[in-house]
This record gives C-alpha cells, sequence and structure tokens, in this order.
C-alpha cells in the first residue's frame, strides 16, 4: 500500500498510509492530513487512490502545489515523488510497484456483453472464411467465437470499466500471453508431527502434512491443527472443554504451536514437534 | 403431534431453528478495497452474496445496492406471501417468481444510479441468492460467484459460473484442468446493474438434514482448490464460523489476490411449509 511521509526541513513528522479513495490535505480539522501552517490553504490538495495508483490534484489553493520542483494542477504519483507545501515536503512511496499493479488490475472481474461477443464472432467467420475453412460447424465457430472474445476482451480491455480511468492497467494487461497466473505458493512450514504421550496409543506419530488435521473425538471434543505459512496452529472446534497446550487452556482462538509443546485434549497428552 | 408443534414453532420463529448460519468476508491480501457484499436473515432462510465491480467504490456501491434491495423487500414480501405455493395462473413457484423480480428490482436500481451519476458508470456486480422455504432451496445467480453443496462426505458445486471460462469448457475448446491456470478468469457474461434487464438463472434443489451450503465469491473458489475446500467443511463442519474463517484464512495465506467472502448454511433439521387444512386437502386432490 502507498503511503505518505510528512517532513519539515529534513525532519519526519508522521506516516500516512493512503488507504482511502480520497486523502485530502489542508489547514483546516477537517482534512486526512492537516498542516497546521498559513502557507497552506484550508482545502488545498486533494490525493485519489485507486487500486495501486494515486492521483494528485490541487484544489484551487492559494500558494499551489509543487511536485519535484514544479508547479502542478493535476499530477500521477510516481514511487519518491515529492510534494512541497510551503516549508513542509511529503514524500509518496508506492510499495508493490507497477507489475503489481498491473497483474492485480488484470484479474478483476469484468463484463463480457453479448454485443462484443457477436462482433467477435463476426471477426471470427472472417477469419475462418478468409482461411478457407468455410466447412467449419457451427459449434466450431461459436467456440472461436468465444476465444476470440476472450482474446479482444482482454488486448482492449473494453468490459473493463476501469480501462477508462487506467489507461496504463490495459496495455501490460495486453501484453501479457494468455497463460496462467503463478499456482498459489505452497506453505513453506517445516513439516510438523504429533506424537501420542499417553492412554492405549502411546509412542504413535502423525505427520502434519496437510492443511487441516483434526484431533478428538466428534461429539465430545475435537480440535484442528491448521498448516499455515507462518507455521502450525491448533483451534477448538466443538465440545465443552477446550484442549490445553503446556497446561494453559487456548481457548476458542487459534494457538500458535512451537516445537515441542505438550497438546491434551479429551484426556489425550500429545507432543508437537517439527522435522527438520 | 411432533408435526403439529413444529409448524407452532416455524410460525413464530421463522426457519432461525432450522437453519443455522455463519458469514465471513474479507478484503484479501492485495485490494485495499472490500467490493464484496453478503446478507444473510435466518428467519426467513434467505442468504445473499454480491462481488462488485466498477471503478473507484462503484464496485461496493454496487454489490451493496445488490444484497441491501433484495434482502429487505424479500423480507416484506415474505410476511405476508408463502415461497412453496404456486403464482395465480402458472405452475410457477412463488419463490422463483419473487427471487426474479426483486433481482429485476436491483437490477433497474443499480442501472439508473450507474446511468445518472457518472461516478458510478458502468459499475455491474455478480450475484447468488438462496432462499430456503418448505425442505427445499431455490438458488438465483448471475455471474461467476457459486453456490456448493456438502452432502454427507459428496462436495458438489450447484451453480454453474457465467463466465467466459465456463463456455469454452462447455464447448469443449478447453479441459478443466487448463481451466485452472486460463489467463481470463475474471470475465462474466452476466451480471447484476450492466443492462436495463437480467434474466437471472434460479433452480429448485431438496435439501436434507445434515446439508451444508457453502456460497462464496471468486476470491475463494480462485485460491482454494475444491479440494481444500471439501476438506474443510468435512472436518470443520460442526463448526460453521472456524469453518468459515479456516476458508478466508487458506484463501489469503495462498496469496488472498480478491476479496473473499464465504456464506455457510447448514439445515438442522425439516422446515416443511405450514399447510392450512384447505391446502393440504388442495394438495391431497391434484
Amino acid at each position: 500500500m502507498a503511503k505518505l511521509i510528512l517532513s519539515m526541513d529534513g525532519l519526519v513528522l508522521k506516516e500516512i498510509p493512503l488507504t482511502k479513495e480520497r486523502t485530502t490535505i489542508g489547514r483546516k480539522p477537517h482534512n486526512d492530513v492537516q498542516i497546521d501552517n498559513l502557507a497552506v490553504s484550508g482545502e488545498h490538495a486533494v490525493i485519489v487512490t485507486i487500486l495501486n495508483d494515486s492521483f494528485l490534484e490541487d484544489l484551487g489553493s492559494t500558494n499551489g502545489t509543487v511536485v519535484n520542483g514544479g508547479q502542478i494542477k493535476k499530477h500521477f504519483l510516481q514511487n519518491n515523488d515529492v510534494i512541497e507545501l510551503g516549508k513542509y515536503k511529503l514524500k509518496y512511496i508506492s510499495e508493490g510497484g507497477a507489475p503489481a499493479a498491473a497483474t492485480a488490475d488484470f484479474e478483476k472481474t469484468m463484463v463480457l456483453r453479448p454485443s462484443q461477443m457477436k462482433a467477435a464472432a463476426e471477426q471470427a467467420r472472417a477469419m475462418a472464411a478468409a482461411g478457407g475453412a468455410g466447412q467449419a460447424a457451427a459449434v466450431a465457430q461459436r467456440a472461436a467465437a468465444v476465444q476470440a472474445a476472450g482474446a479482444s476482451a482482454a488486448a482492449s480491455g473494453i468490459a473493463d470499466k476501469d480501462a477508462a480511468k487506467l489507461p496504463a492497467a490495459g496495455a501490460p494487461a495486453a501484453a501479457a500471453p494468455p497463460v496462467a497466473a503463478p499456482p498459489p505458493p505452497r506453505p513453506a512450514t517445516p513439516l510438523g508431527a504429533i506424537q501420542i504421550i499417553s492412554g492405549g496409543n502411546a509412542g504413535k506419530a502423525l505427520e502434519l502434512q496437510k492443511p487441516l488435521t483434526t484431533l478428538g473425538k466428534p461429539g465430545v471434543q475435537v480440535a484442528v491443527l491448521t498448516r499455515r505459512p507462518q507455521g502450525y496452529f491448533i483451534t477448538h472446534v466443538e465440545g465443552a472443554n477446550q484442549p490445553t497446550v503446556n497446561g494453559q487452556s487456548i481457548g476458542t482462538a487459534p494457538h500458535g504451536l512451537k516445537d515441542h509443546d505438550v497438546i491434551e485434549l479429551a484426556g489425550v497428552k500429545m507432543e508437537f514437534f517439527l522435522k527438520t | 403431534m411432533y408435526g403439529f408443534r413444529s409448524q407452532m414453532r416455524e410460525m413464530r420463529m421463522g426457519l432461525s431453528e432450522a437453519l443455522e448460519i455463519a458469514t465471513c468476508t474479507d478484503p484479501g491480501m492485495v485490494r485495499a478495497h472490500n467490493e464484496d457484499s453478503i446478507a444473510s436473515d435466518a428467519a426467513n432462510g434467505l442468504v445473499v452474496l454480491a462481488d462488485g465491480m466498477g471503478g473507484y467504490n462503484a464496485g461496493e456501491v454496487a454489490s451493496g445496492m445488490a444484497t441491501t434491495v433484495i434482502t429487505t423487500e424479500l423480507q416484506q414480501l415474505l410476511q405476508t406471501v408463502k415461497p412453496h405455493q404456486t403464482a395465480d395462473g402458472t405452475n410457477e413457484q412463488l419463490a422463483a417468481k419473487l427471487l426474479r423480480e426483486q433481482i429485476r428490482k436491483a437490477n433497474t436500481s443499480i442501472y439508473q444510479a450507474s446511468q445518472s451519476q457518472p461516478q458510478y458508470a458502468g459499475m455491474g456486480t455478480t450475484l447468488v441468492v438462496c432462499l430456503f422455504y418448505d425442505n427445499r432451496v431455490s438458488v438465483a445467480h448471475l455471474g461467476d460467484s457459486r453456490v456448493y453443496r456438502m452432502r454427507g462426505e459428496e462436495f458438489s458445486q450447484v451453480t454453474r459460473d457465467h463466465s467466459l471460462l465456463q463456455e469454452q469448457i462447455d464447448s469443449g475448446l478447453i479441459t478443466a484442468e487448463q481451466a485452472k491456470h486460463a489467463a481470463h478468469k475474471n470475465l462474466v457474461t452476466k451480471a447484476l446493474g450492466i443492462d436495463p434487464s437480467v434474466e437471472p438463472e434460479i433452480h429448485e434443489y431438496e435439501t436434507r438434514p445434515g446439508d451444508i451450503y457453502l456460497l462464496c465469491s471468486d476470491g475463494l473458489c480462485d485460491m482454494v482448490s475444491d479440494e481444500d475446500i471439501s476438506m474443510t467443511l468435512s472436518m470443520l463442519g460442526a463448526n460453521l464460523p472456524l469453518a468459515t474463517q479456516q476458508l478466508v484464512q487458506m484463501a489469503n495465506d495462498n496469496g488472498g489476490r480478491d476479496n473473499v467472502s464465504v456464506i455457510l448454511v447448514r439445515v438442522l433439521r425439516e422446515y416443511p411449509a405450514a399447510r392450512g387444512v384447505v391446502g393440504k386437502l388442495f394438495a391431497w386432490l391434484k
């Protein structure tokens, strides 16, 4: 997420994350960024943030808004831009960078209109005729239309209502070949396991390979062990009593497990450990 | 005797004793805004989920309008109208008619707002609505938000996406396996509020006690495999709020590239409609 760093005479005063769609800057107290200095107008400027892009606009201030030494009315903010308001400086830091913005935007849900499909179908038919594939069945034409519609929609971004407002987003998306977004990363946690210490099954061990493993007796007491990128967690699922970890009840919230923690559940003790 | 008592209770309590509902919605790990919107009303057996689209915050406005209009209008109507009855002069169940009419009403509201206010131009939303009544569920949908059902060990997808990808699968252009890695998962072919009129897809299904219904936005099914969703429901089905949180967490742990919304509905017991003596006679005569 992008942020602003407010400073005066090289002294950092404040960090402001750009979480809102409109972040207002001015002297009056209702502004999101209030700068109490007479060189700053009551409503001086506004930063409009759409996805990962931010636009700065001067709201007709008396002394104007300066970005990187030049007076601006409207400005598409780039990483490390410095906005000057009187003696104050606001540095714009965008995190994530442009490629991430393009990817995120490309994945936004868009509508494909029937009219577009029709246009694409005609285009496909013309292409088929030109290629001498006149005998192509109606089914194949429909299929081609669907494919062409996808390609044209992806390329032109007509259906993407954000494209009009974010002209930069269309181009990288079109340039991207129609290949997959990378598969979600698998949890990179070292493999954990539990070994039962007490009861009839004492000594038995169980590797925790799956994202979820439930323990206990359904209807009596059940807990779940979840495997996440940050490590393993135990959470109470059902039953009047909550499991304990190292003798302490875990309550109803997820509880992070450390190597060699001892879990007690439905009268059975077990040790959690990480395999190396 | 049981039947009579349960009917008496139903008249007072609605369906809140027959249905357990848990919901969770999250902006995900990448987006700053949550453009998804959800609503649930156990007493009326109603759950609604919408995934908005459009620049600035128009997506949130569209999905919010969809859930609000449909929920409030149906809540009003269900005070007087019984969804299990058939509409006058047709064989159509009132439930389907009610859903279609209210969805069209929401469509008109969103479309008009997008036409009259430039900042909302072109906004729209996907939609899934489930109305539970008389041991049945009526499912209406538009776009790529989904309904799944867990019955015993069997996990199945109830809705078929209105998306380019689904059309490509149906026409045999690509396989379901290739679809997982396709680039244009995000193109929907139907949505609410985009055009002046809309025809939602509506189907009826019988429900059984023990069934769990999952409504979700594409932020869940794009990030978490069906196997992992199914495993979560079968393992954590005893604790629905925990299961919703776990599903959202899994989507976020896998990257959380989109907003994630999840509604789970469990059928606790049967909920036959309370038919009067005259109604029973009619049913017997038919």
